[in-house]
This record gives structure tokens, C-alpha cells and sequence, in this order.
């Protein structure tokens, strides 16, 4: 490639947003590296590390053993003295592996320490099902995470977002999960060259409507967008938010949609029952309610662990046609 | 000031490294005594989980420690934190709740802590410590300074997949780290042979790949040297060492009277008592000509002076007020 300019835009898959992602951090910031497990000369499993041990060595791409306390112990103790680590959790299903370093020393150490800690410490991971892995790799778990305080967790749900936001969360003074989605490695879409940032905890409307607030979290969103032509079929012109951030939430962004549109509808992938979709619906009842023409609406996955087989996996997750058949439920059209 | 390194004259440790092991101990002992006291009077709120007894292991290890060195604690943190340079004041107040605390009242007994004496926090998670310093020596190796860390964890901890998973990777990498396993024989109330099949938790670190000592935890001499050696090889850069002392609480794993649970009896507690480290460092002391029985008295007297202004500072202090209940939730610096 000829010399970078950084507005130079072009087509990227998701993958390789996410490695010029991590780049870019590894680049400006001397003090960041990456550790995982296959991170350096397998270059992850998903492939988004690729090159980078060429580019910046063995001090700054670390490979780890199979130990995810370990891993997240290195990010607590590194960022704590100094370094702005990204760690590398091959699949958000493995929170469960090291939820201690995460939950009661990652998020908690700056406010247990009376805000002399600060933990810059950006955390990569990969949610969601699609690829017929079952119970123990499809998972969204993101609402344990942003039940958190001292947590951000963001969900990029496309290439731009994905290096903009690894960027931002590399920067942030705080721990940041930044959850990305497997199912949408292959999506491609116009990204800049060099460094640009998404801001953490803003919510970003997709498409303007008038009938009905749509709030996704992260794959998502392609589902609302791809449910927007339908709702339009039976007379609902949809606004559709991609959340982007989960911790913090941008409730702002969604109320003044909904004081358009007067009725929401909350999509994820995680089960329904404790997903944040719950918590978003309190939200909007409690900073909303007056403007409100219809219950709040949540689309999510069954209460089930994610299935195996293809068949029962594609009627498990959330899509354009759930959304189509929740509307038209609540709305007894 | 804390000496970074052992000055040996052929005859063993200077005078004056003797006598900061001492007034260590000294301190340690008086602060934990007086703390139990405080919570007996209801001035501590919540659990305290007293280090009396294990005075000499953080003495003899923090002596080769300086402010750039990093070590984690456990729930028994107190002692760590006063042999890393800890100061009275901040942390009765800590104790007490008070926003003068190290922590400004917002970790207590359990998360004390000072990052400026290189301190990451007693730790309210068995076996949460030592990723932690594994992390620090990893940052320590990634910045190539020579400062090393230490990770402090007990018997109890030697036992979660986080201690191992530390020490691992603190080996596979060479790290500048140090595992001090205080070994006091109990996982909480449960003897060490009803939770391990090992006698000796340095056994272990031949699975790691690391050198495995073990050294009497209750001569703060044994201490010192041992950890002295473990601390350079760190600091050379030739990885990390598995240091266990054998040790005893005097106290309940928590409180000052226990929960009255059958579990270790009054003999086995007064054995170890009549082994206790300060008195037997003391004689070795006055034997040594290295200080006398009025500068045994003064050290007492002057350290018994620090506690009484301590608390009375810690008495004094301000509580937090409530518009600072979410403070530094976040770091909103960007």
C-alpha cells in the first residue's frame, strides 16, 4: 500500500478492522502489548492478530498458556503498574474461567484502593452463536459484565465501530470489555486508514423512523435494519439505535427517540430473562413512561443454553423475523 | 527509609538492618494488638483478620523491598502493609472508616492499600494476589527496570487454580516475581492436612519450574536470607522462586476471640507462642550486643507513642461524606 493517508477509506472485513484495531494502539502507545492465548504466532484463531508478532515482536504479542486467570491476573497487575495491556479472551464464554480477576479485582481495585488504582486495561473477547459451536462458545454474557461498577462494555457491531472503539478503549483510563461478535467477522464495510476513535457510551441512530424505537446490541443491529423494509410492509416506519455501549448507556439517545416515536422494542442475543434488554425496558418506563403508546418490547433468545444443532440454533437467536412477530403481538396488528 | 539491599559484612546483616527488622516486627505486632483492641471496642467495623504471629515473614521479605517494588497481600494484610512502609495514621483511619485512610474509607481492613509504597492491596479473595504481582513483574520486565514483586498467599490459597496459574506463567516468562507462601497451617479453621496431600507447599514449585525453599517463618533471620536470595535472583533476572515459611496465627483466622470453633487446641497455639520471633530476636539481639534491653524498651515505647496518635488521629477523622459514595466508581480523567 502506497503512502497512508488517514482519511483513506476502503472496504474491511470486521476481522481486519479489528487488527488495524490493534495496530494502531500498538503503535502510538508504547506502553500497550497484547496477550492471549494464540495471539503471536497463530495470530488467534479468528486471524485478527495476524502480523502482528512480525510487527512488534515478542515483547508487545504475547502468547499464553491455556489460563485465563492468569491472563486477566497479567491485565489487573500490568495496568495497575503502569502498561495499557490488551488481553485477549478467545471466547466470552471463558468469563466464567476468571470472573474473580475480572469482577472483584479488575473493576473494583480503583474504588476499593480510594481512586489511587487506574486500571487502563482493554479487554477483547468474542460473543454470540451462529457457527453451531453449542452451549459453551455462542454465549452473550454481557450483561454480567456491565453489572459491574467500574466495567465498560462495549458491543461494535461493525468494522468501522470495531477498530474506533478498540482505539477509545485503549485510551480510557478504565477497564473496557470490548465484545466482539463472531458471526459478523466476515462483514465488510468502508473503514479509514490510521487512528480514529468511537466514543464509549454513545449510542448511535442507524436509520431515522417515526413508529417505533428499535434499541440492538451489537449483531443486532443487522437484524433490525434487516427488519426494517417488513415493518414498513404493515405501516411502522422503524428508527433503529445501535447501542454500541452497554457500560455506560446512552439513555439519552433512546429516550428522545422514543418521545418521537412513542414505542420501543429491545433486541439482543442473550436470554431474555436477565439479558439487558430488562434493564434498558426499566429505563425507558422510568425516563419515558408518559410518552409511551405501547409496552416496551424485547426480542431476545429463549431461556435455553445455545443449542448445537444448526436447526434449533437458527431458531434460537434473535432475528428480522422475531422482530416482525413481536411487533405485530404487542401491537395486535 | 527501607534498605534496598542487604549491606553483609562477612559476619552477616548490619546493625542497622537488624535493628529496622526489629522495629518492623515491633510495629506490626503493636498495630495488629491495638487493632483487635479497637474492634473489641467497637471502633472497627467489619471483619479483621489480625498478623500476629507471622510478624517476622513480611519483616524479613519488605527488608529488601523499596517503594518501586511491587507486592500483593492477602486478607491478613495489615502486617505487609506496615513492613512495606505503611504509616499508622492513614491506616487506623482506614480501619476506623475514616476518609483520612489510606483508601478514604472505601476498602477497610480487607483492600487496604498504597500504590506509592508499591503496595497492590490486601485482598479480600483467597488466592486473588497472586495474578496480580505476576502482572506487576510483568510490567517490571516489559519497562526493564529491575524492580521485582512479590506475592504473598497462604497455605489455604496455595490451593486455587489463580496461584497456580500465576506461578506458571511467572516462570514460563522469567519474571522478576517472588511467591511467599505463609504457610500458618490453617486454611481458615481447616488444618493443612485436611486440605492438601503435601507437607511442604514449596514442593510444588518443581511443577513450575522454579526453585522451591522452605525456611523457618518464625526466625526472621531465615527470612531475610532466604527471601534476600530469591529477591536477586529475581532482580538478575533469573525468574521467579517459590519461598514458603512456616508460620503461625495466634489469633482466629478472624477477630480477636474467634467464633469459639473447635478446630486447633491451646497447647498447639501456646507451642508456637513460646517460638514467638520478636521475643526470640530479641534475646538473639541482646545476645549479639546488637541493642540493649533500654533500646529494646525505647523501640516499644516509641512505636506504643505512634499507635496512641494514630488513633487518636483515626478518632478524629472526618467519615466520608455521602456525596463521595461514588467516587472513583470510574477514572473520569480521560
Amino acid at each position: 500500500m502506497s503512502e497512508a493517508e488517514s482519511n483513506t477509506v476502503r472496504e474491511l472485513p470486521y476481522v481486519m478492522a479489528i487488527n488495524e484495531g490493534i495496530r494502531e494502539v500498538l503503535r502510538e502507545q508504547k506502553n500497550a502489548f497484547i496477550a492471549g492465548e494464540d495471539v503471536a504466532i497463530a495470530g488467534s484463531v479468528y486471524g485478527y492478530c495476524a502480523g502482528l508478532l512480525d510487527e512488534f515482536g515478542e515483547e508487545r504479542v504475547i502468547d499464553t498458556p491455556i489460563s485465563e486467570k492468569g491472563i486477566m491476573g497479567l491485565g489487573v497487575g500490568a495496568s495497575a503498574t503502569g502498561c495499557r495491556p490488551i488481553i485477549d479472551l478467545m471466547f466470552m464464554d471463558f468469563v466464567g474461567e476468571c470472573m474473580d480477576e475480572i469482577a472483584n479485582q479488575m473493576a473494583k481495585m480503583r474504588f476499593m484502593f480510594g481512586g489511587k488504582a487506574t486500571l487502563p486495561v482493554t479487554v477483547l473477547t468474542m460473543g454470540g452463536a451462529g457457527g453451531s459451536l453449542a452451549a459453551q462458545h455462542s454465549q452473550s454474557l454481557e450483561a454480567w459484565l456491565a453489572h459491574l461498577p467500574g466495567m465498560k462494555v462495549v458491543m461494535p457491531s461493525d468494522s468501522y465501530d470495531a477498530k474506533g472503539m478498540i482505539i477509545s478503549a485503549t485510551r480510557d483510563n478504565n477497564p473496557v470489555f470490548v465484545v466482539l461478535n463472531k458471526a459478523s467477522l466476515a462483514m465488510s464495510m468502508e473503514v479509514p486508514e490510521g487512528s480514529y476513535e468511537v466514543p464509549l457510551g454513545e449510542a448511535c441512530v442507524r436509520r431515522q423512523g417515526k413508529d417505533l424505537t428499535i434499541v440492538a446490541f451489537g449483531r443486532m443491529v443487522h437484524e433490525a435494519m434487516a427488519s426494517v423494509d417488513r415493518l414498513k410492509e404493515i405501516g411502522i416506519d422503524a428508527e433503529v439505535i445501535d447501542a454500541r455501549s452497554v457500560q455506560p448507556f446512552d439513555t439519552e439517545t433512546v429516550v428522545n427517540s422514543i418521545r418521537k416515536t412513542h414505542r420501543a422494542l429491545v433486541i439482543h442475543e442473550a436470554v431474555k430473562f436477565g439479558g439487558i434488554g430488562g434493564e434498558i425496558a426499566a429505563q425507558i418506563q422510568e425516563e419515558a413512561f408518559d410518552y409511551l403508546d405501547a409496552p416496551v418490547m424485547r426480542v431476545a433468545a429463549p431461556f435455553s443454553p445455545v443449542p448445537f444443532s444448526p436447526a434449533l440454533e437458527q431458531i434460537y437467536i434473535p432475528n428480522a423475523d422475531s422482530i416482525l412477530t413481536k411487533v405485530k403481538e404487542t401491537l395486535a396488528m | 527509609m527501607v534498605a534496598k539491599k542487604k549491606t553483609e559484612n562477612s559476619n552477616g546483616p548490619s546493625q542497622k538492618i537488624l535493628q529496622e527488622l526489629h522495629r518492623k516486627m515491633v510495629r506490626i505486632r503493636k498495630f495488629e494488638e491495638s487493632a483487635g483492641k479497637m474492634m473489641e471496642d467497637g471502633k472497627i467495623p467489619g471483619a479483621l483478620h489480625l498478623y500476629v504471629g507471622q510478624e517476622a515473614v513480611a519483616s524479613g521479605v519488605m527488608q529488601h523491598l523499596s517503594n518501586e517494588d511491587w507486592i500483593t497481600s492477602t486478607h491478613r494484610g495489615h502486617g505487609h502493609l506496615v513492613a512495606k512502609g505503611g504509616e499508622f495514621k492513614p491506616m487506623f483511619a482506614e480501619l476506623f472508616g475514616r476518609s483520612t485512610g489510606y483508601c478514604r474509607g472505601k476498602g477497610g481492613s480487607m483492600h487496604i492499600s498504597n500504590m506509592d509504597l508499591g503496595m497492590l492491596g490486601a485482598n479480600g479473595i483467597v488466592g486473588g494476589g497472586p495474578p496480580i504481582a505476576m502482572g506487576a513483574a510483568f510490567s517490571n520486565k516489559f519497562k526493564k527496570n529491575k524492580n521485582v514483586s512479590v506475592a504473598f498467599f497462604g497455605d489455604g490459597a496455595s490451593n486455587e487454580g489463580s496461584v497456580h496459574e500465576a506461578a506458571n506463567m511467572a516462570a514460563l516468562y522469567q519474571l522478576p516475581c517472588v511467591f511467599v507462601c505463609e504457610n500458618n497451617g490453617y486454611g481458615e479453621y481447616t488444618p493443612q492436612a485436611r486440605h492438601q496431600a503435601i507437607v511442604d507447599v514449596a514442593d510444588r514449585a518443581a511443577g513450575y519450574g522454579m526453585p522451591g525453599v522452605v525456611c523457618d517463618g518464625m526466625d526472621v533471620m531465615a527470612v531475610y536470607e532466604a527471601a534476600g536470595e530469591a529477591i536477586e535472583r529475581a532482580r538478575n533476572g533469573e525468574g521467579p522462586t517459590l519461598l514458603e515459611c512456616k508460620t503461625y496465627r495466634y489469633y482466629d483466622h478472624v477477630g480477636v476471640r474467634g467464633m469459639g470453633l473447635n478446630y486447633r487446641s491451646d497447647e498447639e497455639v501456646e507451642e508456637w507462642k513460646n517460638k514467638d520471633a520478636i521475643e526470640a530476636f530479641e534475646k538473639r539481639l541482646l545476645q549479639l550486643g546488637v541493642m540493649t534491653k533500654k533500646k529494646i524498651e525505647k523501640v516499644h515505647s516509641s512505636v506504643n507513642q505512634d499507635i496512641e496518635e494514630a488513633i487518636a488521629f483515626a478518632n478524629d477523622s472526618p467519615y466520608p461524606l455521602p456525596e463521595e459514595l461514588l467516587d472513583n466508581v470510574y477514572n473520569e480523567e480521560a
